[in-house]
């Protein structure tokens, strides 16, 4: 089972915030690291999936929340 | 009429992106922000920020109207003549006072907008040009523009490239995947 490396909060972030803030932990993230993204953006459903095929990452899992957020969790390539 | 399956016309597109024969190739968005407007300057850093989060080159190249976007906060009048430092006045620099293409109402229309934008969380145009900038978006003046209005190297924010003329502008849109003009 593959360990979370580390937890990105973008709960409460909108649109472009929790791509942005993905995507600066990603910098500092090493190749094969697992991130976890959580987002209240329902905008994230789609924009998710869609920033990993252009970034090339790979989102591994997407979630729904009981509280009505999202979790996702992203590979870095 | 040739009849292909979706295979052959997969195969063919495959080939010619390799080839990059009639396709852009470089993974790379360029966008012309020719408007200053508060409704185009807005979807502009979104969607340059959002390509760079995405690890795309992005560049923006600002002329006319959008080049008031990169005018200093504190600036207020710029230019050599009465002309242009009419212009400084209508068009005050910086997306923070930025007009909207419509229901503008005096200035009531973006500070609602800002409003709303604080209230649902999204990021407000001047925070998203620093988000920009953070990203790596290359933000670009218009060396024309910039003689036109008056503007000067110091009247603009830091962190911009060199400006560039318009042979260059179409080079940086030549290559890119997407080039949008707004």
């Amino acid at each position: 089972m593959d360990v979370i490396t580390r937890t990105v909060d973008a709960r409460g972030q909108s649109c472009p915030g929790p791509l942005v803030t993905l995507a600066k932990a990603l910098k500092e993230s090493a190749r094969g690291d697992l991130l976890e993204l959580l987002a209240t953006d329902p905008g994230s459903r789609s924009d998710v999936p869609s920033w990993a095929t252009i970034s090339g990452n790979q989102l591994l899992e997407s979630d729904e929340l009981e509280d009505g957020s999202f979790r996702y969790v992203v590979r870095k390539a | 009429m040739t009849e292909r399956s979706t295979d052959e016309l997969t195969q063919l597109l495959d080939q010619a992106t390799r080839t990059g024969d009639g396709l852009n190739t470089e993974n790379k968005i360029t966008i012309i922000a020719w408007g200053g407007d508060l409704d185009r300057i807005w979807p502009t850093l979104i969607l340059s920020t959002t390509a760079a989060a995405s690890g795309m080159e992005a560049s923006v190249f600002f002329t006319f109207w959008g080049l008031f976007t990169l005018v200093k906060p504190g600036v207020r009048i710029t230019g050599d003549n009465w002309m242009q430092k009419m212009l400084s006045v209508m068009n005050p620099g910086n997306p923070s006072k930025a007009k909207l293409s419509r229901y503008h109402f005096a200035g009531a229309g973006p500070g609602m907008m800002k409003k709303l934008a604080k209230d649902y969380k999204t990021p407000l145009p001047s925070e998203l040009l620093e988000m920009a900038q953070d990203m790596g978006v290359r933000l670009i003046p218009c060396q024309m523009t910039m003689d036109l209005l008056g503007l000067k190297r110091d009247d603009l924010i830091d962190g911009l490239e060199e400006p560039i003329g318009a042979a260059t502008a179409l080079l940086e849109m030549k290559n890119a995947a997407i080039q949008l003009f707004i």
